[in-house]
């Protein structure tokens, strides 16, 4: 109990997730050649790199969604490789996942998308449900009203502060942003970063995302990997990589937009 | 004390719990307020509120030191509690809560500060009619205006022929008429012998075998036959129709159309309809010829009257008007199914659900339709006196 921010749980050593020789191939392409990585508790994890290296897949394979071919993929000090869905339940109920394009249920209303991971995971009253439904969708940066409107009645960025909500309903100690910023106006998703990072505060959560928003990257992340050529490229704080001598990792946050995005950073701290 | 291979939640806890303190002016909380045990401790909440009836005014003091562990669900609980406690005029302190507690119900009490929107009340029986009434008017009027801007689109593609997309129609014709060859045959090849075998029975009974081709060349193509088809075909190319125009509506695909300056009717309403006009009476025809194959087989077995004999007084027995009638009607029938499918395919509204709504309905409406139209037809051509 010594981490102040982690209000949760009590605390573990070690790391939240931890990759060690990741291999990953999709018939005769190789996504991860021996990837290891690790995030730390409490931190705001980015995972960066160009479209199709691999990231999302990365991602995918934290969550079970996906198989590597080889390694090991240890959340919570479990590893997840091989697990059986009954087997990974509660490892499931701990974190949350915030799809790039929210994933939220067409059929259902914002409030009853939350109400319903609810339902499903605890035996709490209906009224109790409905206040903690509204209790995500305001911590998620919603109007009150936007709890009675379906997804197709929402804009992009509502839709992905309504997906937020749904990940955080079983108040989860780990939450993964896929692209939480992809679509959005610069007002919502700087909008988004803040409420990410205020998030993380008060709830004490650990982050993992996957992200290609520079902008978001000064603002929020604690520590960054560039995912390249089948390996990690770099890892580090942003002040580290935006100094490596790398020629993928000078390119990516030294080009015009990361230079942009690094100036207006300083300018506001 | 921590093993890193175990799961954090099998960390026992005490669970959270409220009593009342060592003064009548204060409330003690403790354990892990967590959304796991969230039911429990409502229940433990309701329990000390409901004890505490004697009316309390000015302070109260909840000591929240021995709160192990909170999350937003916990918040939530003791933000609730204090709700109601102030409600009776007392103001609500906690003390003894760490900073971080501290931060979190703050968080959630500035983040509720506005009262949730109630949702609206059901509407009552009579607005439920209403509502259904109004609505199913304005189904029929929206029907009845996409036929027209349909007869629209398809002068302005008669007055300039290039409009016509022959590509699409001839692929219409593929999958709405040639896939359909196998399933419409079969079935009414097994009309054509049930109506045979029920006719069989009453026919051998008066010794008049030889009328079983006037009773199944007639049944079949003056009724049955186009009736068959077209049901199939709506339950076939209809919901196929309202499932894709509807997918591509979801998708933004029919406002892409629009941008790019390519009328939706022109692309994917005319070729459906043109297609199915040209294949619903092919297949009419089709069925008709199997139908009548299956009336024939079952005559030989049942009743002894060869192929030669019922060919002959199938002849006799079937003018040309009635078989002329009910290729007729398959026209209509076509142009129903493919305008229901596609009116309904546009009515989809942004989620998967309302595709699968749409496209049942789509279904519904144009069987109902198909059957209407020949009621209509039957009443014609009585009139007519053919």
């Amino acid at each position: 109990m010594n981490n102040a921010a982690n209000t949760t749980v009590t605390s573990t050593p070690g790391d939240v997730i931890e990759i060690r020789d990741l291999n990953t191939r999709f018939g005769a392409a190789v996504v991860h050649r021996d990837v290891s990585l690790s995030v730390r508790r409490g931190e705001v994890f980015a995972l960066v790199g160009g479209s199709g290296c691999g990231k999302s897949t990365m991602l995918r394979e934290i969550i079970m969604l996906q198989q590597p071919v080889s390694g090991s993929i240890r959340v919570f000090g479990q590893e997840v490789i091989g697990l059986s869905d009954e087997q990974a339940l509660p490892l499931r109920r701990r974190w949350g996942v915030m799809f790039e394009r929210g994933a939220l249920f067409s059929a259902l209303t914002v409030t009853e998308n939350v109400a319903m991971v609810l339902r499903e995971h605890t035996c709490l009253g209906a009224v109790l449900i409905d206040e903690i439904a509204a209790l995500k969708i305001a911590l998620a940066g919603l109007p009150p009203d936007a709890g009675a409107k379906y997804p197709s009645e929402l804009s992009g960025g509502m839709r992905k502060r309504a997906a937020l909500a749904r990940a955080l309903a079983l108040d989860p100690e780990l939450l993964f942003l896929d692209e939480p910023t992809a679509g959005l106006d610069p007002l919502s998703a700087t909008g988004l970063d803040e409420l990410v990072r205020q998030l993380r505060d008060a709830l004490g959560l650990t982050i993992m995302m996957v992200t290609h928003d520079l902008d978001l990257l000064w603002r929020t992340a604690d520590r960054v990997a560039v995912l390249g050529d089948e390996r990690i490229l770099g890892n580090g704080t942003m002040q580290e990589l935006a100094r490596s001598e790398h020629a993928v990792i000078r390119e990516y946050f030294h080009g015009p937009r990361g230079r942009g995005a690094r100036e207006q950073a300083w300018n506001q701290k | 004390m921590n093993v890193p291979t175990m799961p954090l939640h099998a960390i026992t806890q005490a669970a959270a719990d409220i009593r009342p303190g060592a003064t009548p002016r204060e409330l003690r909380c403790e354990g892990a307020w967590l959304l796991r045990t969230a039911a429990q401790t409502e229940t433990r909440i309701e329990a000390c509120l409901g004890a505490l009836a004697q009316p309390l005014d000015g302070e109260l003091l909840i000591d929240a030191t021995a709160v192990t562990s909170m999350d937003t669900s916990g918040a939530w609980l003791l933000h609730r509690i204090r709700r109601a406690l102030e409600i009776g005029g007392r103001s609500v302190h906690f003390i003894g809560l760490r900073p971080e507690f501290e931060a979190l119900l703050g968080l959630v009490a500035t983040r509720t500060a506005q009262p949730a929107i109630a949702p609206p009340p059901l509407p009552g029986m009579l607005a439920r009619i209403g509502g259904n009434a109004w609505e199913g008017m304005l189904g029929a009027l929206g029907l009845l205006s996409f036929l027209g801007a349909s007869t629209n689109a398809l002068m302005r593609a008669l007055v300039q022929p290039r409009r016509i997309r022959w590509r699409s129609i001839l692929y219409n014709l593929q999958t709405a008429g040639v896939a359909a060859l196998p399933i419409t045959g079969m079935l009414s090849f097994l009309l054509g012998i049930v109506i045979a075998y029920q006719g069989a029975e009453q026919l051998m009974r008066v010794g008049a075998n030889i009328y079983i081709a006037d009773l199944v060349g007639l049944s079949m193509l003056r009724e049955l036959s186009p009736l068959i088809t077209a049901i199939i075909v709506a339950g076939r190319s209809g919901s196929a129709y309202a499932a894709q125009i509807g997918t591509m509506k979801v998708t933004e695909e029919v406002d892409a159309l629009r941008t790019i300056g390519i009328g939706p009717l022109d692309l994917l309403v005319l070729p459906k309809v043109l297609a199915l006009m040209i294949a619903l009476p092919l297949l009419t025809v089709y069925t008709d010829v199997m139908g009548v194959l299956g009336g024939m087989v079952m005559a030989r077995v049942q009743l002894d009257v060869g192929f030669a004999t019922f060919i002959d007084r199938l002849d006799d027995a079937v003018s040309l008007t009635s078989f002329l009638i009910g290729i007729g009607k398959a026209p209509v029938f076509a142009v129903i199914i493919a305008l229901v499918g596609c009116y309904q395919g546009f009515q989809v509204s942004g989620s998967a659900e309302s595709v699968g709504h749409q496209t049942t309905k789509s279904v519904v409406q144009s069987i109902f339709l198909v059957i209407l139209a020949d009621a209509l037809f039957s009443i014609a051509f009585s009139w007519l006196k053919l």
